[in-house]
């Protein structure tokens, strides 16, 4: 995912072309490569708008049949978790064995599905 | 337009730093978000900026011979190879990105000049025969070394490897296709094809970089597993991969200090001229500055491109806003 680091610098464009281009905003595109399949974070891109994001990704990400589906997100849209923070954030997960099938016993020689 | 300034990088916190090693030791991944040092940051950025400057220029030796492809079959394949770089630049560009360096920053580097690409790049296509040996030497060296990188620390970087080798494949059999066509046809397309193979033998050995013992930013780029085997190891593996695909088509290697070490295992292979490697790098090669050139007059002649993308996309705004 094409997060920032955090105090990324924002340079001022060196010239006319490369300002047309800071202004094309960032998208993450999204695959799923076959029906009924999840969809999977594939990269990012510049793009004007949707529609010229979704024509990108197409050309940049699914040359070759990797998909059947696309979806095309503005990067500023993504709230990631912050991986300094995992520990706790994730901690109501990681104690509760209960919430697994391996903690329940079963008779000796039973086959339970 | 940012008014900060940009602060000298904090020194590294010794803790953090112990802790970042110590995920590297153990095999994980480093994500955008997480904690590096800015040294990593830092050698990560210009070594996968250098990398995607490399697919861009890339498509200039190529795409000189998309209209003199003998067959439509060999044109199809060269505009899909040439558009498999741009591809490649892109995936790389948007990597770089995730270290918080702007695509716009990076590619103003490599017009002015600061930025470096792959010096093999610098050497002309003179023939329909390079179109083939590139694909086989060029490629192929470029597999080995992205393999490599495929499994390098920084989640990015490896996720665009992976996607660059499966794709990389096909390039490199398409050129050792027209290779072995060459190989079989006439007298004059066999001597245009060793011509090919003479020129471009040695400086593909030099894509890997310089001697171990010359290269400084090695050992830290393999402690941190940016890169995870030397130069000089990777260079070897791609002596010893290609030795017996010039074999199959009976063509000859230009070395004659090529021979086999039964007790190694290893091609051993005769010196580089490593003089000619430092010229072209350092911007001395037969085509730097046409490449250069050539991707500024290109960029400059798309901006008017850029620009309509972007009123086009404001009009389309106001559409739907008026709607």
């Amino acid at each position: 995912m094409a997060a920032r680091a955090k105090g990324a610098p924002k340079r001022a464009a060196a010239t006319d072309g490369a300002a047309a281009e800071a202004a094309w905003p960032l998208w993450e595109v999204f695959t799923q490569g076959d029906q009924g399949k999840p969809f999977e974070h594939a990269g990012s891109l510049h793009a004007t708008d949707a529609e010229h994001a979704m024509q990108n990704a197409r050309d940049v990400y699914a040359r070759r049949g990797e998909a059947v589906n696309l979806w095309v997100v503005p990067s500023s849209a993504i709230i990631a978790s912050a991986p300094g923070d995992a520990g706790p954030f994730f901690d109501p997960g990681n104690d509760k064995a209960y919430r697994h099938p391996q903690f329940y016993k079963v008779p000796q020689g039973v086959r339970v599905f | 337009m940012a008014t900060t300034k940009k602060s000298p990088p904090p020194a590294d916190d010794p803790a953090l730093v112990a802790a970042f090693e110590a995920r590297i030791a153990a095999g994980e991944s480093i994500e955008p978000k997480d904690w590096m040092p800015e040294r990593y940051r830092k050698q990560l950025t210009r070594m996968m900026a250098q990398h995607a400057h490399s697919e861009i220029v890339g498509m200039l030796p190529e795409g000189n011979w998309i209209t003199r492809a003998p067959s439509l079959r060999r044109k199809l394949s060269l505009i899909a190879k040439v558009q498999d770089e741009a591809g490649h630049g892109l995936y790389i560009y948007c990597g770089t990105e995730t270290l918080g360096v702007e695509r716009d920053e990076l590619v103003a580097q490599l017009h002015d000049g600061t930025a470096k690409y792959s010096s093999i790049f610098n050497y002309p296509t003179l023939s329909w025969a390079d179109m083939g040996v590139i694909g086989w030497f060029v490629d192929g060296a470029a597999i080995v070394n992205q393999t490599v990188l495929a499994k390098a620390s920084y989640g990015p970087y490896a996720r665009a490897m992976v996607r660059i080798c499966k794709e990389e494949n096909f390039h490199k059999r398409q050129g050792y296709e027209i290779c072995a066509t060459l190989a079989k046809g006439t007298p004059s397309q066999r001597a245009m094809l060793q011509d090919a193979i003479d020129r471009f033998w040695w400086p593909s050995l030099m894509m890997f970089g310089p001697s171990d013992k010359d290269s400084p930013n090695s050992a830290e780029l393999l402690k941190w597993r940016v890169k995870r085997k030397t130069n000089d190891e990777l260079r070897q593996r791609f002596v010893n991969l290609t030795v017996p695909q010039a074999q199959a088509i009976g063509v000859t290697l230009p070395d004659p200090d090529l021979t086999y070490n039964p007790e190694t295992k290893n091609w051993d292979f005769g010196e580089i001229d490593w003089d000619e490697f430092w010229q072209v790098v350092g911007g001395n090669g037969p085509c730097n500055k046409e490449r250069l050139a050539a991707r500024n007059a290109a960029h400059d002649e798309g901006a008017w491109v850029r620009e309509a993308a972007l009123a086009h996309a404001a009009k389309q705004r106001r559409g739907t806003e008026a709607a």
